[in-house]
C-alpha cells in the first residue's frame, strides 16, 4: 500500500455511474494578440490563407466524426464554422486589411472576428445570436493556427480518460471519442447543455468542482462518482480497490438486469406495470427495443421540426410517425403533438420574444392558435395510426375546452381525409400530458374527455414549486420528489382510476430507480423513461409489492420535504 | 450596372436557409454583386454581409450587379427571391 491520502472533491453529480480513470485536461487557449506591423503583406497573406487551410481541414475531419457518432444535426454546427471561413466578409475583410493597413495576421484576424460576432450578436434574432458564438470559435481556431500552437486534439484521449475542463461545450463533449470513463468541469450545473450529453453518452460527469479541480494533472488517477458527484484525487490502492469492487458489482448489476430486461415488469403480487421509453427520434428506436420498452410513452416530435428549415410537411409527418407505429409492432406509441414556442424556438417560425415563456404561447396554446399548422400533424398520425397502435397525447392542457377542442380538430381532419379517400386509424386513444398544476388538481374534470393521461413530471415540478431548474440560484428547490408533487401525482391517478382510463408517466422521476417503489404505490400503471434504464426499473418493480408500495406512498406523502421522501423511498418498506 | 428592387415575401425573411441559398446563387455569377437595404450595401456573396442585412419579410432590398454577367445575375437573384427561396 502506497503512503499517498486520496483528496476527495465536491462537486454536482451531473450524469450517474461510478468510474475510475486517467485525467487529461481539455485546454482552451486563447493566445494572447499582439499588434505587429509588417513590410511583406504577401508573406503575412500566405500565413493567414495557411492557417484557414489547417483550420477547414481540422473542422472537416470533426464535421466527420461528429455525424458518425452523433448525427447530421450535431455534425451541423461545423457547417457553419466551414462557410465562415469561405466567407468574403471574414477571411477576405482580414485579407483586405492585411494589404491596407501592413498589420499582423493575428491583430487583424482578432478585430475583425471581434466587429463580426459583436454585429452577429446585436441582431435582432436568436437564431444569429447563437452565430456569435460559433465566428468567435472560428476565430480563436485561427489564432491558434497562426500561433503555431494545435487546438486540443481529441485524439489525445483515450478508452478510459477522465476529461478534466474549465468548462466544456456541447461542440466539445461532442467530439468525445468512445469509452470515456467520466468527465469533470470547474463550471456547469446539472441542467448545462454538456450534463445532457454526457447523460445521453452514458458518461458519468462530476460538475462545478470550481477552483479545486487546478490540484488536478494531467495522467493523475481520478474516481468519479456521477451520482453523489464527487472525485477521488490520486486514490490509494485501498480506495482504488473499493471502488473497482463497486464498479464491479454495479456492472454485475447491471448485466443481470438486462439479460431479463425483455421480460415484463409484475410486482411481486402480479401487477403488471408498463415499462415504456421516451423517444425523441427514429434514432432512439432500436435502443429503445434493445432495452426492453414495451412500447413508446413519450415520442417528443419536436425533432421534426427542430432539425427542418420549414415546417414539415404532412407527408415528411407521416412516413416518420408510421416508422416508429411499424418498429413497435402493434404496441402502444404515444406521440406527443407539437411543443413548441416558449422557451423552444424555431428559426423559421419567428416567435415573437417572450417575458415569461415557461407562462407563454406554448404547445397545445401554440397550435390551437396556428391551426393549419396542428391539422398538418393531426392529419400525418390519422394516417399514419393505421400502421400501429397509436395514442395521440396533447401537451400542456390546462382546460376542458383545450381539450375539447383539440378533438373537434382531430375529427375534422378525420372527416378530411374521409372525404379525399385517404385511411385513416380505425382506433385510436387520446390524451392529455399533465404538466400544469391546474390541469393535475382538476384531473377528474379532464379524465371525462380523455382515454389516458400521462404525468409530465419536469414541468410538473417546476410549475408547481414555481423553480426554474436552469436558474442555478434556485435549482436547488427543484426536486420531483416533493410531497406537494406527489399529492399532485396520487390525485391524477385517483381520478384516472375512478374514470377507468390508465395513468402514466414520462418525466424524469418516472426513471429513477429509487422512486420506483413510490411511484407504484401512487398508482401509475405505466412509466415512461430514457432507454438505458428500462433495465434496472423493471428490475425494481419485480421487488415491489404493490400493497407495501401503497403504504409507503402514503407514509411519503405526509414527508415534510423532497430529502425526506427520498430517505423514505430509499429504506423501503 | 444593372439593379431591381423587390420586396421580400417569403414568411422568414432572409434567415439562415434563405441567406445560404441567396449567397449560392450570387457566387454562381462573375459580376461583383451587391445587396442592399435601407443604405446599407453588402457583398451578395457574402452570407455574413447578407446575414448582417437583417432583412425581414415586407423589406424593400435592391440588388446591384457590376460586371460581364451582371444582367444574368440581377435576374437570377431575383427570381430566386420571388420563387420564395426554397
Amino acid at each position: 500500500m502506497t503512503m499517498t491520502t486520496t483528496v476527495r472533491l465536491n462537486g454536482v453529480g451531473a450524469a450517474p455511474g461510478l468510474a475510475i480513470g486517467q485525467a487529461v485536461w481539455w485546454r482552451k487557449e486563447r493566445p494572447v494578440v499582439e499588434t505587429r506591423s509588417i513590410s511583406d503583406t504577401e508573406q503575412e497573406t500566405r500565413r493567414l490563407e495557411q492557417a484557414v487551410s489547417q483550420a477547414k481541414e481540422q473542422l472537416s475531419r470533426l464535421r466527420e466524426v461528429t455525424a458518425e457518432r452523433m448525427g447530421e444535426g450535431e455534425a451541423g454546427i461545423f457547417d457553419a464554422h466551414l462557410s465562415f471561413l469561405d466567407d468574403p466578409a471574414y477571411v477576405g475583410e482580414m485579407k483586405n486589411r492585411i494589404q491596407q493597413q501592413k498589420k499582423n495576421a493575428e491583430s487583424i484576424c482578432s478585430a475583425v472576428t471581434d466587429e463580426m460576432s459583436q454585429m452577429l450578436a446585436s441582431l435582432p434574432d436568436e437564431y444569429m445570436q447563437a452565430r456569435a458564438d460559433d465566428i468567435r470559435d472560428v476565430g480563436d481556431r485561427l489564432l491558434l493556427l497562426l500561433s503555431g500552437k494545435q487546438p486540443f486534439d481529441p485524439s489525445l484521449l483515450q478508452p478510459g480518460s477522465v476529461v478534466v475542463a474549465e468548462e466544456l461545450a456541447p461542440s466539445d463533449t461532442a467530439q468525445f471519442p468512445p469509452g470515456i470513463a467520466a468527465m469533470i468541469t470547474a463550471r456547469g450545473s446539472k441542467t448545462a447543455h454538456a450534463a445532457i450529453m454526457a447523460r445521453t453518452l452514458g458518461i458519468p460527469a462530476v460538475l462545478g468542482l470550481g477552483k479545486a479541480i487546478e490540484q488536478v494533472q494531467d495522467g493523475d488517477t481520478i474516481i468519479a462518482d456521477g451520482e453523489a458527484g464527487w472525485i477521488d484525487l490520486n486514490p490509494d490502492a485501498e480506495t482504488q480497490a473499493k471502488a473497482e469492487k463497486e464498479m464491479k458489482r454495479q456492472q454485475e448489476l447491471r448485466d443481470q438486469a438486462l439479460q431479463k430486461a425483455g421480460e415484463d415488469a409484475v410486482t411481486q403480487d402480479g401487477k403488471r406495470i408498463q415499462i415504456f421509453a421516451n423517444i425523441g427520434s427514429l434514432n432512439d428506436v432500436e435502443t429503445a427495443l434493445n432495452n426492453g420498452a414495451e412500447g413508446v410513452g413519450l415520442f417528443r416530435t419536436e425533432f421534426l421540426y427542430l432539425e427542418n428549415d420549414h415546417w414539415p410537411t404532412e407527408e415528411e409527418q407521416y412516413q416518420t410517425y408510421r416508422k416508429v407505429l411499424e418498429a413497435f409492432d402493434g404496441r402502444p406509441v404515444i406521440i406527443r403533438t407539437l411543443d413548441i414556442g416558449g422557451d423552444k424556438d424555431l428559426p423559421y417560425a419567428e416567435l415573437p420574444k417572450e417575458e415569461n415563456p415557461f407562462l407563454g404561447h406554448r404547445a397545445i396554446r401554440f397550435c390551437l392558435a396556428n391551426k393549419d399548422i396542428f391539422k398538418t400533424q393531426l392529419r400525418a398520425l390519422l394516417r399514419a395510426g393505421v400502421y400501429g397502435d397509436l395514442w395521440i397525447m396533447f401537451p400542456m392542457v390546462e382546460n376542458v375546452s383545450e381539450v375539447k377542442e383539440a378533438k373537434a380538430l382531430l375529427e375534422e381532419c378525420r372527416q378530411e381525409l374521409h372525404k379525399e379517400g385517404v385511411q385513416t386509424a380505425e382506433q385510436l386513444k387520446v390524451g392529455i400530458m399533465v404538466e400544469v398544476p391546474a390541469a393535475a388538481v382538476t384531473a377528474d374534470l379532464l379524465a371525462k374527455e380523455v382515454d389516458f393521461m400521462s404525468i409530465g413530471t419536469n414541468d410538473l415540478t417546476q410549475y408547481t414549486l414555481a423553480a426554474d431548474r436552469g436558474n442555478e440560484a434556485v435549482a436547488h428547490l427543484y426536486d420531483a420528489a416533493h410531497p406537494a408533487v406527489l399529492r399532485l401525482v396520487r390525485q391524477t391517478c385517483d381520478a384516472g382510476q375512478k374514470a377507468g382510463i390508465p395513468v402514466g408517466m414520462c418525466g424524469e422521476l418516472a426513471g429513477d430507480p429509487k422512486m420506483t417503489e413510490v411511484l407504484v404505490g401512487l398508482g401509475l400503471v405505466e412509466l415512461s423513461m430514457s432507454a438505458g434504464t428500462i433495465p434496472e426499473v423493471k428490475e425494481q418493480v419485480r421487488g415491489v409489492n404493490s400493497t407495501d408500495a401503497r403504504e409507503l406512498a402514503d407514509h411519503a406523502l405526509t414527508r415534510e420535504n423532497p430529502d425526506e421522501v427520498r430517505t423514505v423511498a430509499a429504506k423501503g418498506k | 450596372m444593372q439593379e431591381t428592387t423587390i420586396v421580400i415575401q417569403n414568411e422568414s425573411g432572409l434567415h439562415a436557409r434563405p441567406a445560404a441559398l441567396l449567397v449560392q446563387e450570387a457566387g454562381k455569377y462573375e459580376s461583383q454583386v451587391q445587396l442592399i437595404k435601407a443604405g446599407k450595401q453588402v457583398d451578395a456573396k457574402s452570407l455574413l454581409g447578407v446575414m448582417s442585412l437583417s432583412v425581414r419579410k415586407g423589406d424593400e432590398i435592391t440588388i446591384r450587379a457590376e460586371g460581364n454577367d451582371a444582367e444574368a445575375a440581377v435576374n437570377g437573384l431575383r427570381s430566386l427571391i420571388e420563387s420564395g427561396l426554397e
